[in-house]
Protein backbone atom coordinates (compact mmCIF):
# COMPACT_ATOMS: atom_id res chain seq x y z
CA UNK A 1 0.00 0.00 0.00
CA UNK A 2 1.63 3.50 -0.88
CA UNK A 3 1.86 6.48 1.66
CA UNK A 4 -0.72 8.21 -0.59
CA UNK A 5 -3.26 5.17 -0.09
CA UNK A 6 -2.49 5.06 3.64
CA UNK A 7 -3.08 9.00 4.19
CA UNK A 8 -6.67 8.55 2.19
CA UNK A 9 -7.62 5.55 4.42
CA UNK A 10 -6.68 7.34 7.54
CA UNK A 11 -8.79 10.61 6.11
CA UNK A 12 -12.10 7.92 5.33
CA UNK A 13 -11.25 6.92 8.87
CA UNK A 14 -11.47 9.77 10.87
CA UNK A 15 -13.94 11.13 8.68
CA UNK A 16 -16.37 8.36 9.41
CA UNK A 17 -15.32 9.08 13.60
CA UNK A 18 -16.45 12.80 13.02
CA UNK A 19 -19.71 11.55 11.38
CA UNK A 20 -20.42 8.90 14.30
CA UNK A 21 -19.84 12.27 16.58
CA UNK A 22 -21.91 14.63 14.72
CA UNK A 23 -24.70 12.19 14.58
CA UNK A 24 -26.63 13.14 17.75
CA UNK A 25 -26.75 17.19 17.38
CA UNK A 26 -27.60 16.10 13.33
CA UNK A 27 -30.64 13.86 14.36
CA UNK A 28 -31.86 17.02 15.92
CA UNK A 29 -31.97 19.50 13.15
CA UNK A 30 -33.40 17.04 10.88
CA UNK A 31 -35.93 16.38 13.80
CA UNK A 32 -36.76 19.93 13.17
CA UNK A 33 -37.67 20.06 9.65
CA UNK A 34 -40.45 17.13 10.39
CA UNK A 35 -44.02 16.93 11.66
CA UNK A 36 -44.70 15.76 15.24
CA UNK A 37 -46.93 12.81 13.67
CA UNK A 38 -44.15 10.98 12.06
CA UNK A 39 -41.04 11.93 14.62
CA UNK A 40 -44.07 9.84 16.91
CA UNK A 41 -44.99 7.09 14.08
CA UNK A 42 -44.73 3.48 15.30
CA UNK A 43 -43.23 1.28 13.88
CA UNK A 44 -40.11 4.05 13.25
CA UNK A 45 -39.87 6.07 9.74
CA UNK A 46 -36.35 6.45 9.12
CA UNK A 47 -36.60 8.03 5.47
CA UNK A 48 -38.03 11.53 6.14
CA UNK A 49 -41.21 12.15 3.67
CA UNK A 50 -42.12 15.56 4.17
CA UNK A 51 -39.52 18.21 5.36
CA UNK A 52 -40.91 21.60 6.17
CA UNK A 53 -40.58 24.94 8.22
CA UNK A 54 -43.74 24.73 9.81
CA UNK A 55 -42.44 23.70 13.19
CA UNK A 56 -40.34 27.01 13.38
CA UNK A 57 -43.46 28.93 11.63
CA UNK A 58 -45.17 27.57 14.73
CA UNK A 59 -43.24 28.56 17.53
CA UNK A 60 -43.08 32.16 15.91
CA UNK A 61 -46.67 32.29 16.29
CA UNK A 62 -47.29 31.94 12.42
CA UNK A 63 -49.06 28.99 10.53
CA UNK A 64 -51.97 26.94 11.32
CA UNK A 65 -50.45 25.21 14.79
CA UNK A 66 -49.85 27.53 17.08
CA UNK A 67 -47.74 27.13 19.68
CA UNK A 68 -48.21 29.60 22.84
CA UNK A 69 -44.61 29.31 23.84
CA UNK A 70 -43.66 32.82 23.05
CA UNK A 71 -39.52 31.70 21.70
CA UNK A 72 -39.63 35.22 20.17
CA UNK A 73 -39.37 37.58 23.70
CA UNK A 74 -36.94 34.66 25.11
CA UNK A 75 -34.92 35.00 21.90
CA UNK A 76 -34.80 38.82 22.72
CA UNK A 77 -34.13 38.03 25.83
CA UNK A 78 -31.81 36.02 25.52
CA UNK A 79 -29.56 38.20 22.51
CA UNK A 80 -30.07 41.49 25.27
CA UNK A 81 -28.69 39.78 28.14
CA UNK A 82 -25.81 38.05 26.61
CA UNK A 83 -24.55 40.83 24.50
CA UNK A 84 -24.84 43.14 27.74
CA UNK A 85 -23.06 40.80 29.53
CA UNK A 86 -20.01 39.88 27.13
CA UNK A 87 -19.60 43.73 26.56
CA UNK A 88 -18.78 44.64 30.06
CA UNK A 89 -17.32 41.24 30.96
CA UNK A 90 -14.60 42.06 28.54
CA UNK A 91 -13.71 45.80 29.43
CA UNK A 92 -13.85 44.73 33.20
CA UNK A 93 -11.76 41.33 32.52
CA UNK A 94 -9.48 43.27 30.11
CA UNK A 95 -8.90 45.95 32.36
CA UNK A 96 -8.30 43.21 35.09
CA UNK A 97 -5.90 41.38 33.06
CA UNK A 98 -3.78 44.16 32.00
CA UNK A 99 -3.46 45.12 35.08
CA UNK A 100 -2.15 41.54 36.25
CA UNK A 101 0.29 41.52 32.74
CA UNK A 102 1.89 44.73 33.72
CA UNK A 103 2.15 45.69 37.08
CA UNK A 104 3.71 44.34 39.55
CA UNK A 105 1.81 44.79 43.09
CA UNK A 106 1.71 43.09 46.83
CA UNK A 107 -1.08 40.15 46.77
CA UNK A 108 -1.08 39.78 42.96
CA UNK A 109 -0.34 36.16 43.02
CA UNK A 110 -3.51 35.68 45.70
CA UNK A 111 -4.87 37.85 44.01
CA UNK A 112 -4.96 36.11 40.85
CA UNK A 113 -5.38 32.67 42.78
CA UNK A 114 -8.52 33.94 44.33
CA UNK A 115 -10.16 35.65 41.13
CA UNK A 116 -9.84 31.82 39.45
CA UNK A 117 -11.41 30.13 42.42
CA UNK A 118 -14.16 32.20 41.91
CA UNK A 119 -15.05 30.27 39.10
CA UNK A 120 -15.22 26.88 41.16
CA UNK A 121 -18.67 27.67 42.44
CA UNK A 122 -21.24 25.94 41.27
CA UNK A 123 -24.01 27.77 39.97
CA UNK A 124 -26.41 26.24 41.45
CA UNK A 125 -25.18 26.42 44.56
CA UNK A 126 -24.51 30.17 43.66
CA UNK A 127 -28.13 30.30 42.67
CA UNK A 128 -29.58 29.46 46.28
CA UNK A 129 -28.23 32.97 48.38
CA UNK A 130 -28.58 35.13 44.38
CA UNK A 131 -32.44 34.05 44.36
CA UNK A 132 -32.63 35.07 48.41
CA UNK A 133 -31.01 38.74 47.73
CA UNK A 134 -32.45 39.21 44.41
CA UNK A 135 -35.79 39.12 45.46
CA UNK A 136 -35.09 41.64 47.99
CA UNK A 137 -33.83 43.97 46.19
CA UNK A 138 -35.80 43.52 42.89
CA UNK A 139 -33.77 42.17 40.25
CA UNK A 140 -35.07 39.09 40.20
CA UNK A 141 -36.83 38.06 36.65
CA UNK A 142 -35.65 41.55 35.31
CA UNK A 143 -33.02 41.39 32.57
CA UNK A 144 -30.64 43.33 34.51
CA UNK A 145 -30.34 41.42 37.83
CA UNK A 146 -29.11 38.10 34.76
CA UNK A 147 -26.84 40.36 33.32
CA UNK A 148 -24.92 41.43 36.43
CA UNK A 149 -24.62 37.62 37.55
CA UNK A 150 -22.87 37.16 33.95
CA UNK A 151 -21.43 39.35 34.00
CA UNK A 152 -19.39 38.00 37.44
CA UNK A 153 -19.28 34.97 35.95
CA UNK A 154 -17.44 35.35 32.55
CA UNK A 155 -14.76 38.21 34.86
CA UNK A 156 -12.66 35.86 35.86
CA UNK A 157 -12.02 33.09 32.45
CA UNK A 158 -11.82 37.09 30.40
CA UNK A 159 -9.11 38.54 33.44
CA UNK A 160 -6.94 35.12 32.56
CA UNK A 161 -7.07 34.45 29.02
CA UNK A 162 -6.70 38.58 27.93
CA UNK A 163 -3.39 38.22 30.60
CA UNK A 164 -1.82 35.77 28.73
CA UNK A 165 -2.59 37.83 25.55
CA UNK A 166 -1.18 41.03 26.80
CA UNK A 167 1.84 39.57 28.07
CA UNK A 168 3.10 38.34 24.97
CA UNK A 169 3.03 41.84 23.60
CA UNK A 170 6.71 43.62 24.50
CA UNK A 171 6.29 46.13 26.94
CA UNK A 172 8.75 48.34 24.86
CA UNK A 173 6.62 48.94 22.41
CA UNK A 174 4.51 51.08 24.29
CA UNK A 175 6.70 52.77 25.91
CA UNK A 176 8.47 53.37 22.79
CA UNK A 177 5.05 55.07 21.59
CA UNK A 178 4.45 57.06 24.52
CA UNK A 179 8.24 58.28 23.78
CA UNK A 180 7.13 59.28 20.61
CA UNK A 181 4.74 61.36 22.41
CA UNK A 182 1.59 58.99 23.52
CA UNK A 183 -0.41 59.18 26.41
CA UNK A 184 -0.73 55.95 27.90
CA UNK A 185 -4.42 55.90 26.82
CA UNK A 186 -2.89 56.70 23.04
CA UNK A 187 -0.39 53.78 23.65
CA UNK A 188 -2.76 50.94 25.27
CA UNK A 189 -5.45 51.59 22.72
CA UNK A 190 -2.91 52.31 19.28
CA UNK A 191 -0.63 49.38 19.68
CA UNK A 192 -1.28 46.78 22.78
CA UNK A 193 -4.90 46.45 22.07
CA UNK A 194 -4.50 46.02 18.44
CA UNK A 195 -1.57 43.11 19.13
CA UNK A 196 -3.96 41.55 21.91
CA UNK A 197 -6.76 41.07 19.91
CA UNK A 198 -7.07 37.37 19.29
CA UNK A 199 -6.93 36.96 22.92
CA UNK A 200 -9.83 39.43 23.69
CA UNK A 201 -11.94 38.40 20.71
CA UNK A 202 -11.78 34.81 21.78
CA UNK A 203 -12.27 35.83 25.67
CA UNK A 204 -15.62 37.97 24.12
CA UNK A 205 -16.78 34.69 22.74
CA UNK A 206 -16.40 32.75 25.21
CA UNK A 207 -17.97 35.22 27.26
CA UNK A 208 -21.03 34.89 24.53
CA UNK A 209 -21.34 31.33 24.78
CA UNK A 210 -21.06 31.17 28.32
CA UNK A 211 -24.17 33.77 28.59
CA UNK A 212 -25.94 32.56 26.15
CA UNK A 213 -25.79 28.92 27.41
CA UNK A 214 -26.10 29.38 30.79
CA UNK A 215 -29.18 27.27 32.28
CA UNK A 216 -28.49 26.70 36.19
CA UNK A 217 -28.84 30.28 37.45
CA UNK A 218 -31.08 31.58 34.73
CA UNK A 219 -33.75 28.48 35.75
CA UNK A 220 -33.75 30.44 39.18
CA UNK A 221 -33.43 33.76 38.54
CA UNK A 222 -36.02 34.25 35.63
CA UNK A 223 -39.82 33.23 35.76
CA UNK A 224 -41.64 35.39 33.00
CA UNK A 225 -41.35 36.78 29.69
CA UNK A 226 -39.85 40.07 30.89
CA UNK A 227 -36.34 37.69 31.43
CA UNK A 228 -36.63 33.98 30.71
CA UNK A 229 -33.74 33.20 28.37
CA UNK A 230 -33.81 30.44 25.47
CA UNK A 231 -32.77 27.77 27.65
CA UNK A 232 -34.94 27.77 29.97
CA UNK A 233 -37.71 28.40 27.63
CA UNK A 234 -36.94 25.17 26.23
CA UNK A 235 -38.25 23.74 29.43
CA UNK A 236 -41.70 25.45 28.06
CA UNK A 237 -42.28 22.21 25.60
CA UNK A 238 -42.01 19.75 28.78
CA UNK A 239 -45.16 19.69 30.27
CA UNK A 240 -46.52 17.16 33.30
CA UNK A 241 -46.79 14.33 30.27
CA UNK A 242 -46.39 15.12 27.38
CA UNK A 243 -43.31 16.66 25.01
CA UNK A 244 -44.08 18.75 21.95
CA UNK A 245 -40.75 17.14 20.37
CA UNK A 246 -40.57 18.46 16.86
CA UNK A 247 -41.28 22.44 18.94
CA UNK A 248 -38.32 21.24 21.29
CA UNK A 249 -36.26 20.46 18.48
CA UNK A 250 -36.99 23.93 16.29
CA UNK A 251 -35.75 25.43 19.37
CA UNK A 252 -33.02 23.62 19.68
CA UNK A 253 -32.17 24.54 16.20
CA UNK A 254 -32.63 28.41 16.70
CA UNK A 255 -30.64 28.13 20.47
CA UNK A 256 -27.64 26.34 18.46
CA UNK A 257 -27.04 28.90 14.69
CA UNK A 258 -26.01 32.18 16.68
CA UNK A 259 -23.33 29.67 18.56
CA UNK A 260 -22.83 27.60 15.47
CA UNK A 261 -22.33 30.83 13.14
CA UNK A 262 -19.79 32.66 16.11
CA UNK A 263 -17.69 29.57 16.26
CA UNK A 264 -16.87 29.17 12.41
CA UNK A 265 -16.60 32.74 12.56
CA UNK A 266 -13.52 33.07 14.66
CA UNK A 267 -12.40 29.79 15.23
CA UNK A 268 -9.18 30.39 14.53
CA UNK A 269 -9.01 32.80 16.89
CA UNK A 270 -10.73 30.23 19.87
CA UNK A 271 -8.04 27.59 19.27
CA UNK A 272 -5.50 30.46 19.27
CA UNK A 273 -6.83 31.85 22.55
CA UNK A 274 -7.56 28.59 24.36
CA UNK A 275 -3.36 27.05 23.14
CA UNK A 276 -1.76 30.74 24.11
CA UNK A 277 -3.86 31.67 26.77
CA UNK A 278 -3.93 28.58 28.30
CA UNK A 279 -1.01 26.92 27.57
CA UNK A 280 1.77 29.76 28.15
CA UNK A 281 -0.37 31.80 30.60
CA UNK B 1 -2.78 54.32 58.13
CA UNK B 2 -0.34 55.95 56.42
CA UNK B 3 1.08 52.48 55.67
CA UNK B 4 -2.27 52.28 54.03
CA UNK B 5 -2.13 55.50 52.00
CA UNK B 6 1.15 54.59 50.16
CA UNK B 7 0.26 51.36 49.21
CA UNK B 8 -2.95 52.82 47.49
CA UNK B 9 -0.45 55.69 46.25
CA UNK B 10 1.93 53.18 45.22
CA UNK B 11 -0.25 50.79 43.53
CA UNK B 12 -2.87 53.28 42.50
CA UNK B 13 -2.74 52.58 38.47
CA UNK B 14 -3.21 48.24 38.66
CA UNK B 15 -5.55 48.46 41.52
CA UNK B 16 -7.82 50.90 39.40
CA UNK B 17 -7.57 48.28 36.66
CA UNK B 18 -8.35 45.80 38.94
CA UNK B 19 -10.98 47.47 40.87
CA UNK B 20 -14.48 46.93 38.57
CA UNK B 21 -13.46 42.55 37.75
CA UNK B 22 -13.09 42.94 41.87
CA UNK B 23 -16.25 44.55 42.77
CA UNK B 24 -18.50 43.10 40.35
CA UNK B 25 -16.92 39.29 42.00
CA UNK B 26 -17.34 41.37 45.23
CA UNK B 27 -20.95 41.50 44.86
CA UNK B 28 -22.16 38.46 42.64
CA UNK B 29 -20.02 35.51 44.00
CA UNK B 30 -18.39 36.23 47.66
CA UNK B 31 -21.17 38.39 49.36
CA UNK B 32 -23.83 35.47 48.51
CA UNK B 33 -21.21 33.03 49.55
CA UNK B 34 -21.11 34.66 52.80
CA UNK B 35 -24.70 34.73 53.20
CA UNK B 36 -25.41 31.05 51.97
CA UNK B 37 -22.41 30.62 54.75
CA UNK B 38 -24.75 32.19 57.09
CA UNK B 39 -27.72 30.89 56.07
CA UNK B 40 -26.33 27.55 56.30
CA UNK B 41 -26.27 28.05 60.14
CA UNK B 42 -29.89 28.59 60.51
CA UNK B 43 -32.89 27.14 60.04
CA UNK B 44 -34.22 29.21 57.36
CA UNK B 45 -37.15 28.00 54.90
CA UNK B 46 -38.47 30.17 51.71
CA UNK B 47 -41.81 30.20 52.98
CA UNK B 48 -41.36 31.67 56.64
CA UNK B 49 -39.07 34.58 55.70
CA UNK B 50 -38.95 35.38 59.73
CA UNK B 51 -36.92 31.47 59.91
CA UNK B 52 -33.80 33.53 58.79
CA UNK B 53 -32.55 34.53 61.83
CA UNK B 54 -33.17 31.06 63.83
CA UNK B 55 -29.74 29.93 64.19
CA UNK B 56 -29.16 26.29 64.84
CA UNK B 57 -25.64 26.42 64.01
CA UNK B 58 -24.74 22.97 63.13
CA UNK B 59 -27.85 21.23 63.01
CA UNK B 60 -28.10 21.18 58.76
CA UNK B 61 -24.30 19.54 58.54
CA UNK B 62 -25.35 17.28 61.28
CA UNK B 63 -29.14 16.61 59.43
CA UNK B 64 -27.54 16.46 55.81
CA UNK B 65 -23.83 14.28 57.29
CA UNK B 66 -26.55 11.73 58.63
CA UNK B 67 -28.80 11.52 55.51
CA UNK B 68 -28.56 8.76 53.89
CA UNK B 69 -29.53 10.21 50.22
CA UNK B 70 -26.87 12.96 50.58
CA UNK B 71 -23.97 10.43 50.82
CA UNK B 72 -25.64 8.25 47.60
CA UNK B 73 -25.76 11.80 45.73
CA UNK B 74 -22.25 11.95 46.34
CA UNK B 75 -21.19 9.13 45.94
CA UNK B 76 -23.22 9.03 42.30
CA UNK B 77 -21.08 12.37 41.71
CA UNK B 78 -17.58 11.47 42.92
CA UNK B 79 -18.17 8.62 40.69
CA UNK B 80 -19.26 10.57 37.37
CA UNK B 81 -16.49 12.91 38.09
CA UNK B 82 -13.91 10.19 37.82
CA UNK B 83 -15.78 8.13 35.30
CA UNK B 84 -16.41 11.28 32.76
CA UNK B 85 -13.49 13.09 33.01
CA UNK B 86 -11.22 9.99 32.69
CA UNK B 87 -13.04 8.56 29.36
CA UNK B 88 -13.52 12.20 27.86
CA UNK B 89 -9.59 12.22 28.58
CA UNK B 90 -9.17 9.28 26.75
CA UNK B 91 -11.24 9.19 23.84
CA UNK B 92 -9.92 13.16 23.29
CA UNK B 93 -6.17 11.69 23.41
CA UNK B 94 -7.29 9.03 20.80
CA UNK B 95 -9.25 12.16 18.20
CA UNK B 96 -6.37 14.46 18.86
CA UNK B 97 -3.83 11.60 17.86
CA UNK B 98 -6.23 10.61 15.00
CA UNK B 99 -6.56 14.32 13.31
CA UNK B 100 -2.86 14.66 13.84
CA UNK B 101 -2.27 12.19 11.80
CA UNK B 102 -3.89 13.58 8.99
CA UNK B 103 -2.08 14.85 6.40
CA UNK B 104 -4.48 16.62 4.59
CA UNK B 105 -8.26 18.10 5.22
CA UNK B 106 -7.20 18.85 8.64
CA UNK B 107 -8.39 22.21 9.35
CA UNK B 108 -11.81 20.45 8.24
CA UNK B 109 -11.69 17.61 10.65
CA UNK B 110 -10.47 20.10 13.48
CA UNK B 111 -13.79 22.14 12.93
CA UNK B 112 -16.23 19.14 12.51
CA UNK B 113 -14.39 18.06 16.18
CA UNK B 114 -15.46 21.09 17.57
CA UNK B 115 -19.12 20.91 16.61
CA UNK B 116 -20.25 19.35 20.11
CA UNK B 117 -18.52 21.90 21.97
CA UNK B 118 -21.17 24.95 20.35
CA UNK B 119 -24.17 23.17 22.33
CA UNK B 120 -25.21 24.33 25.44
CA UNK B 121 -25.76 21.90 28.20
CA UNK B 122 -29.25 21.86 28.48
CA UNK B 123 -29.98 21.07 24.53
CA UNK B 124 -26.79 18.06 25.27
CA UNK B 125 -29.57 16.75 27.53
CA UNK B 126 -32.65 17.26 25.53
CA UNK B 127 -30.60 15.53 22.51
CA UNK B 128 -29.94 12.55 24.30
CA UNK B 129 -33.29 12.14 26.28
CA UNK B 130 -35.09 12.63 23.46
CA UNK B 131 -32.59 10.14 21.38
CA UNK B 132 -33.02 7.47 24.20
CA UNK B 133 -36.58 7.49 24.87
CA UNK B 134 -38.11 4.24 25.45
CA UNK B 135 -41.29 4.96 22.69
CA UNK B 136 -39.93 7.41 20.25
CA UNK B 137 -35.86 7.35 20.63
CA UNK B 138 -33.85 6.52 17.82
CA UNK B 139 -31.31 4.51 19.73
CA UNK B 140 -34.71 2.19 20.60
CA UNK B 141 -36.46 2.63 16.98
CA UNK B 142 -32.81 1.25 15.69
CA UNK B 143 -32.40 -1.86 18.18
CA UNK B 144 -36.22 -3.08 17.51
CA UNK B 145 -35.45 -2.15 13.74
CA UNK B 146 -32.93 -4.15 13.95
CA UNK B 147 -34.45 -7.17 15.64
CA UNK B 148 -32.05 -6.96 18.35
CA UNK B 149 -34.38 -6.40 21.05
CA UNK B 150 -38.37 -6.99 21.21
CA UNK B 151 -39.82 -4.45 23.90
CA UNK B 152 -38.25 -1.25 24.44
CA UNK B 153 -35.22 -1.05 26.66
CA UNK B 154 -36.27 2.02 29.22
CA UNK B 155 -32.64 3.48 29.19
CA UNK B 156 -33.30 6.15 31.12
CA UNK B 157 -35.51 4.89 33.64
CA UNK B 158 -33.91 1.76 35.07
CA UNK B 159 -30.87 2.87 38.11
CA UNK B 160 -27.65 2.10 35.63
CA UNK B 161 -28.77 2.60 32.59
CA UNK B 162 -30.04 6.05 33.22
CA UNK B 163 -26.60 6.54 34.46
CA UNK B 164 -24.95 5.35 31.72
CA UNK B 165 -27.04 7.68 29.74
CA UNK B 166 -25.83 10.86 31.62
CA UNK B 167 -22.82 9.91 31.10
CA UNK B 168 -22.82 9.10 27.66
CA UNK B 169 -24.38 12.77 27.04
CA UNK B 170 -21.94 14.70 29.30
CA UNK B 171 -18.94 12.85 27.65
CA UNK B 172 -20.57 13.37 24.35
CA UNK B 173 -20.28 17.31 25.24
CA UNK B 174 -17.40 17.71 26.31
CA UNK B 175 -14.74 15.24 24.96
CA UNK B 176 -13.71 17.50 22.17
CA UNK B 177 -12.43 20.01 24.66
CA UNK B 178 -9.86 17.58 25.37
CA UNK B 179 -9.19 16.74 22.11
CA UNK B 180 -8.37 20.27 20.92
CA UNK B 181 -6.29 21.31 23.76
CA UNK B 182 -4.11 18.07 23.29
CA UNK B 183 -4.25 18.78 19.65
CA UNK B 184 -2.16 21.91 20.31
CA UNK B 185 0.30 19.84 22.71
CA UNK B 186 0.97 17.80 19.36
CA UNK B 187 1.50 20.63 17.35
CA UNK B 188 3.46 22.23 19.76
CA UNK B 189 5.76 19.31 20.14
CA UNK B 190 9.66 18.92 19.04
CA UNK B 191 10.35 16.54 16.02
CA UNK B 192 13.87 15.80 17.01
CA UNK B 193 13.43 13.66 20.07
CA UNK B 194 11.27 11.23 18.47
CA UNK B 195 13.29 11.08 15.63
CA UNK B 196 16.46 10.40 17.70
CA UNK B 197 14.32 7.80 19.45
CA UNK B 198 13.13 6.45 16.30
CA UNK B 199 16.58 6.30 15.12
CA UNK B 200 17.99 4.49 18.26
CA UNK B 201 15.00 1.46 17.25
CA UNK B 202 12.23 2.49 19.43
CA UNK B 203 8.67 1.27 18.53
CA UNK B 204 5.87 3.25 17.62
CA UNK B 205 4.69 2.38 21.57
CA UNK B 206 7.59 2.81 23.05
CA UNK B 207 7.61 6.54 21.38
CA UNK B 208 4.22 7.37 22.49
CA UNK B 209 4.59 6.11 26.08
CA UNK B 210 8.18 7.24 26.38
CA UNK B 211 7.59 10.76 24.87
CA UNK B 212 4.66 12.02 23.51
CA UNK B 213 2.80 10.85 26.29
CA UNK B 214 4.98 12.90 28.95
CA UNK B 215 5.24 15.99 26.57
CA UNK B 216 1.32 16.18 26.50
CA UNK B 217 0.80 15.57 30.45
CA UNK B 218 0.41 18.94 30.80
CA UNK B 219 -1.74 19.84 28.36
CA UNK B 220 -4.21 16.89 29.58
CA UNK B 221 -3.75 18.47 33.09
CA UNK B 222 -5.11 22.17 31.35
CA UNK B 223 -7.90 20.28 30.04
CA UNK B 224 -8.83 18.72 33.44
CA UNK B 225 -8.32 22.17 35.14
CA UNK B 226 -10.88 23.53 32.95
CA UNK B 227 -12.97 21.11 32.76
CA UNK B 228 -13.27 20.73 36.24
CA UNK B 229 -14.35 24.65 36.64
CA UNK B 230 -17.48 23.67 34.66
CA UNK B 231 -18.08 20.68 35.06
CA UNK B 232 -21.00 21.21 37.27
CA UNK B 233 -22.92 22.23 34.69
CA UNK B 234 -23.50 18.34 34.22
CA UNK B 235 -26.64 19.92 36.22
CA UNK B 236 -27.83 21.11 33.40
CA UNK B 237 -27.92 17.73 31.60
CA UNK B 238 -29.36 15.73 34.48
CA UNK B 239 -32.67 17.98 35.22
CA UNK B 240 -33.93 17.43 31.73
CA UNK B 241 -32.54 14.23 31.61
CA UNK B 242 -34.43 12.57 34.17
CA UNK B 243 -34.80 15.54 36.72
CA UNK B 244 -32.68 13.17 39.24
CA UNK B 245 -35.59 10.75 39.15
CA UNK B 246 -36.76 8.24 38.91
CA UNK B 247 -37.51 7.84 42.84
CA UNK B 248 -33.74 9.87 43.11
CA UNK B 249 -31.88 7.34 41.21
CA UNK B 250 -30.21 9.50 39.31
CA UNK B 251 -29.63 12.26 41.94
CA UNK B 252 -26.41 13.99 41.74
CA UNK B 253 -25.29 16.47 44.65
CA UNK B 254 -26.40 19.48 42.69
CA UNK B 255 -29.87 18.05 41.96
CA UNK B 256 -30.42 17.00 45.17
CA UNK B 257 -29.32 20.64 46.44
CA UNK B 258 -31.95 22.45 43.73
CA UNK B 259 -34.60 20.13 44.82
CA UNK B 260 -33.88 20.56 48.46
CA UNK B 261 -34.09 24.75 48.13
CA UNK B 262 -36.70 25.15 45.73
CA UNK B 263 -39.05 22.01 46.24
CA UNK B 264 -38.50 21.45 49.37
CA UNK B 265 -38.18 25.04 50.02
CA UNK B 266 -34.90 24.11 52.97
CA UNK B 267 -32.58 27.04 52.55
CA UNK B 268 -30.56 26.11 55.15
CA UNK B 269 -30.09 22.65 54.33
CA UNK B 270 -29.91 23.03 51.05
CA UNK B 271 -27.04 25.86 51.80
CA UNK B 272 -24.73 23.50 53.82
CA UNK B 273 -25.25 21.06 50.97
CA UNK B 274 -24.32 23.34 48.37
CA UNK B 275 -20.84 24.03 50.61
CA UNK B 276 -19.75 20.44 50.30
CA UNK B 277 -20.38 20.81 46.24
CA UNK B 278 -18.41 24.03 46.60
CA UNK B 279 -15.28 22.02 48.39
CA UNK B 280 -15.85 18.81 45.77
CA UNK B 281 -15.15 21.64 43.02
CA UNK B 282 -12.56 23.13 44.75
CA UNK B 283 -10.51 19.82 45.19
CA UNK B 284 -10.67 18.80 41.95
CA UNK B 285 -9.36 22.14 40.40
CA UNK B 286 -7.07 22.35 43.14
CA UNK B 287 -5.96 18.46 42.01
CA UNK B 288 -5.50 19.02 38.89
CA UNK B 289 -3.73 22.27 39.05
CA UNK B 290 -1.26 20.58 40.95
CA UNK B 291 -0.86 18.15 38.78
CA UNK B 292 -0.30 20.94 35.98
CA UNK B 293 2.32 22.57 38.03
CA UNK B 294 3.92 19.12 38.56
CA UNK B 295 4.21 18.24 35.11
CA UNK B 296 5.46 21.59 33.66
CA UNK B 297 8.42 21.58 36.33
CA UNK B 298 9.19 18.01 35.23
CA UNK B 299 9.40 18.94 31.84
CA UNK B 300 11.02 22.30 32.54
CA UNK B 301 10.13 23.78 28.71
CA UNK B 302 7.17 25.93 29.90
Amino acid sequence: MSRRQKDILIWIGTFLVMLVICMPGLWVVLSAFRPNGEILTKPAVWIPRDLSWDNFRAIFGFGDAVVAIPVGSYFLNSLIISVTSTVVAVVIGMSGGYAFARYRFPGKGAAFLWLMLSRCVPGIALSLPLFIMWSWTGLIDTKLGVIIVYTAINVPFTVWLTEGFFRQVPRDLSEAAQIDGCTPWQAFWKVEFPLAKSGIASAAIFAFLTSWNEYALASQLTRSTDSKTLPVGLMDFTAQFTIDWAGMSAMAVIIIIPALVLTFLVQKHLIAGLTFGGVKG
Amino acid sequence: MSRLRRFLRDNAVPLALLSPAVLVILLVVLLPLLFSLYTSFSNYRLIRPESLWDVVWFRNYLRVLGDGDFWAALGRTVLFLTLVLNLEMLLGLGLALMVNRLTFGQRTMRTIMMFPMMFSPILVGFQFKYMFNDTIGVVNNALQSLGLTSHAIPFLVDRWLAFASIAIAEIWMSTSIFAILILAGLFAMPRDPVEAARVDGCTNWQVFRHITLPFLMPFIYIAMTIRSLDVARAYDIVDVMTGGGPAGRTELLWTLIARTAYDDSRMGQANAMAYVSILLSIFFTWYFFRKLMAARKHLGVF
